[in-house]
């Protein structure tokens, strides 16, 4: 039978199947059976574009075409028109929100253009429940080098000279750890797989796991391999219940294919895979914590050293590594470490997956060279600011991170860059903020997440967060002094000494830097009792302009708690310790005489 | 389903797979591809263009050439059916008219094989089908 000559690429990630994807899919595939064409077009579900935000996404090879919030009932039509006659369906196609111009060819999409997929190479590309469309990208083919071509140190040193860095969080040289796991001694080993993803609004390795469970299956194995460990285990959270499907139905058909258990390619080597379960505690990514909530005990870190590298699971030689990192590791062996070294800056190799979220055009999970700049991120891929407000910060690196301005728009992005100007990789969140965004209320929201997540076993992070909570939240209410930013401060810093895990030694980054780049917006608070973006309720105040109060009493008999007084026909007044703030008189009052200040 | 004992079963596996997805790879420079377009509207379909378009989407395969055929609506030379347009990388595309199992294998041979121009081509205004 002749290869489909087109291809219907349906989006089956968690954001498009909750708007129907799967029933479009299907419609897909009745209508064209109708049309009799079931040998000429193929629908595949594939995993997430990075463009959740418009899903349901389906996009046509070979003419690279972009439908989003596409329908089950809009099937009909894209098979009639598209795939029978060659006519793009006008009203579904990408526009792009800031030339309002419909976009025919998905690779003149701003989102697309410098974007560089790596370790995303086959999410939106593959069929992830179909180990054969991963074996015919490539797939095991590098597991398949290194066993039967390689020797473990040989490598190991590959991913060295790659110059890989874990991609959870801190940045560790991938290489050196799997070294170093090698040389601990020990006949039992492990491959741990840290799928935890807790960072508010992140879903860069949920995305993977969805899109492409084999790379990271396969990466495991390799691993595995260099390591001396026979069992991975990958530690996910509960809350992802479709990346559990894909993975678990991935390392079944690799069972299936002999791509893992015994004798992998004829070798000696043996490698096999578990999933094990995370409640969603934020503190259990947390390497140390990971293992012991593996073991059955408590999610809580201890010290490091001892590392898992030389102790870690059941006291084993363990290896850990975050998702983004082994789905990686395939194409670096494939393509070599000379390849990969070019890309990136000259300590920070690679690309980085991002979730774009917040204030920006277009939100959504992107792949991007390290070295690139925040702005080309901002305002190129993220298409700019929503609905043309100004820009005013970007969270970088997820509650442990910090929040930089348009002072460090240039700023290229590599871990090195990040850390000099106050912020962090972290693992991939990026939060903009615009003009209408409070930063103290900001610095809180974050706290407020690490307050919360914070597991309670040393004093400065359970003790000291709560107490640097309790400062911004006066400051937010208008109670705040001088002195406050000062205690701010040295608190924050204590914290960052002295706290167990880096849960706590990071938890103020987000305050303390935006107290480094929005310290106006503080001092607004605390000494003009304002908040400048009017976020902060309690610093709003209703207020009545005499001038246009004609005295038709709406306002007051809208009010739910009787602050408003005056006489028909007379000017109202609002009682400021009563008002509660609900707006009702503002949007009730229909000579303008209502403001909020 | 056989398990994969060695490389080589990888690789032939990978071989016989290959094309399944190659499409998807392919789409990212259509410039450099051969692209055939067959026109289906109603009437076109009346006069055959379905026959025509599964001769060539056959006889490409046969004769492992690789080219992206896709069906388009009516091109407006219905006096000419089946019309089919062919795009050769970094040429202009070119239309032709009456388009048989006999005229598409000629097609094939000469001017996608070896980009001589045949008999047939519908020249006047010509202008570009747009897919929108
Ligand atoms: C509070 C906390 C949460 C973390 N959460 C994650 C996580 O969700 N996923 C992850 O891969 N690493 C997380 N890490 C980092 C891990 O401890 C560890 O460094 C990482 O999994 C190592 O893999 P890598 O070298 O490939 O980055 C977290 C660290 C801390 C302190
Ligand atoms: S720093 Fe916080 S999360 Fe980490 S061990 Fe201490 S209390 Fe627990
Ligand atoms: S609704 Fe407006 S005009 Fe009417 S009494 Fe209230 S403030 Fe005055
Ligand atoms: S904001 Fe609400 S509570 Fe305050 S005066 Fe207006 S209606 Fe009353
Ligand atoms: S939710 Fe698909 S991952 Fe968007
Ligand atoms: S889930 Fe469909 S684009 Fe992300």
């Amino acid at each position: 039978m002749a290869d489909y000559k087109i291809h219907m690429l349906v989006c089956g990630g968690t954001g498009c199947k909750s708007s129907q994807s799967q029933i479009l899919a299907e419609h897909l595939r009745t209508e064209i059976k109708n049309q009799g064409l079931d040998d000429f077009a193929q629908v595949v579900g594939t995993g997430c574009f990075g463009f959740c935000e418009k899903g349901p996404i389906v996009k046509i090879i070979p003419d690279n075409t972009f439908y989003t919030q596409v329908k089950p009932e809009d099937a009909k039509e894209i098979v009639e028109e598209h795939v029978v006659k060659g006519r793009k369906v006008s009203r579904l196609l990408y526009k792009d929100p800031k030339t309002e111009k419909i976009v025919m060819d998905s690779r003149g999409m701003e989102f697309y253009k410098k974007q560089m997929r790596i370790a995303l190479r086959n999410c939106g590309v593959i069929d992830p429940e179909n180990i054969e469309e991963y074996i015919a990208r490539d797939g095991y083919s590098a597991l398949g080098k290194v066993l039967t071509s390689m020797t473990p140190e040989e490598t190991i040193n590959v991913i060295k000279k790659a110059g890989l860095r874990g991609r959870g969080g801190a940045g560790f040289p991938t290489g050196l750890k799997w070294e170093i796991t090698r040389q601990s001694p020990g006949s039992e080993k492990y491959v741990v797989c840290n799928a935890d993803e807790g960072d508010p609004g992140a879903f860069m390795d949920r995305s993977i796991l969805e899109g492409d469970p084999h790379s990271v299956i396969e990466a495991m194995a390799i691993n595995g391999f260099c390591t001396g460990a026979s069992n991975g285990l990958v530690y996910i959270r509960a809350e992802y219940p479709l990346a559990i499907e894909r993975l678990k139905k991935a390392i079944e058909q690799a069972r299936q294919y002999g791509l893992l258990g015994k004798n992998i390619f004829g070798t000696e080597f043996g490698f096999d895979i578990t999933l094990r379960y995370g409640a969603g505690a934020f503190v259990c990514g947390e390497e140390t914590a990971l293992i012991h909530s593996m073991e059955g005990g408590r999610g809580e870190p201890t010290m490091k050293p001892p590392f898992p590298s030389v102790k870690g699971y059941l006291g084993k030689p363990t290896n850990v590594n975050n998702v983004e990192t082994f789905a990686s590791i395939p194409v670096i062996i494939n393509k070599g470490w000379e390849w990969y070294n070019t890309i990136g800056t000259e300590k920070s190799k690679g690309t980085k997956v991002f979730a774009l979220a917040g204030k920006v055009n277009n939100v959504g999970l992107i792949e991007v060279p390290m070295g690139i700049t925040l702005r080309e991120v901002i305002f190129e891929i993220g298409g700019g600011i929503k609905n043309g407000k100004k820009f005013k910060g970007v969270q970088i690196g997820g509650p442990s991170g910090g929040c930089l301005t348009y002072k460090h728009l240039d700023v290229p992005i590599d871990y090195e860059s990040l850390i000099a100007a106050g912020a962090m990789m972290g693992s991939g969140g990026m939060i903009i903020m615009d003009e209408d965004d409070c930063m103290v209320d900001v610095a809180k929201y974050f706290l407020d997440f690490t307050v919360d997540e914070s597991c309670g076993k040393c004093t400065p992070c359970r003790v000291g967060n709560k107490r640097m909570h309790e400062l911004l939240t006066s400051i937010t209410k208008g109670n705040g002094t001088e002195e406050d930013i000062d205690r701010l401060i040295n608190l924050g810093n204590v914290i960052k000494d002295t706290s167990l895990c880096m849960l706590g030694q990071s938890a103020p980054n987000p305050v303390l830097s935006i107290l480094d780049n929005f310290r106006d917006e503080y001092e607004a608070h605390i000494h003009d009792k304002k908040c400048p973006s009017g976020v902060c309720k309690a610093l709003m105040r209703y207020e009545i302009v005499e001038e246009n109060c004609c005295g038709c009493t709406a306002c007051a008999r809208a009010c739910p708690v009787g602050a408003i007084t005056g006489e028909r026909k007379e000017v109202h007044r609002i009682d400021p310790a009563l008002c509660i703030k609900c707006g009702a008189c503002l949007d009730r009052c229909k000579f303008n005489a209502v403001i909020v200040n | 389903m056989d398990k994969i004992k060695n490389l080589a079963d990888l690789r032939n596996l990978k071989d016989k797979l290959q094309s399944k997805t190659k499409l998807r790879e392919k789409s990212e420079v259509p410039e450099q591809m051969i692209q055939v377009k067959v026109a289906m509207a109603t009437c076109c379909i009346a006069s055959g263009s379905r026959e025509t378009m599964n001769y060539i989407v056959d006889e490409l395969d046969k004769r492992n050439i690789d080219a992206v055929v896709t069906q388009t609506g009516c091109m407006g030379y219905c006096y000419a059916e089946p019309t089919v347009e062919v795009t050769l990388p970094g040429k202009e595309p070119v239309v032709f008219g009456y388009v048989d199992a006999r005229k598409a294998d000629e097609i094939i041979e000469k001017y996608i094989k070896a980009g001589t121009l045949v008999e047939g081509i519908i020249p006047v205004n010509y202008q570009k089908i747009e897919n929108n």
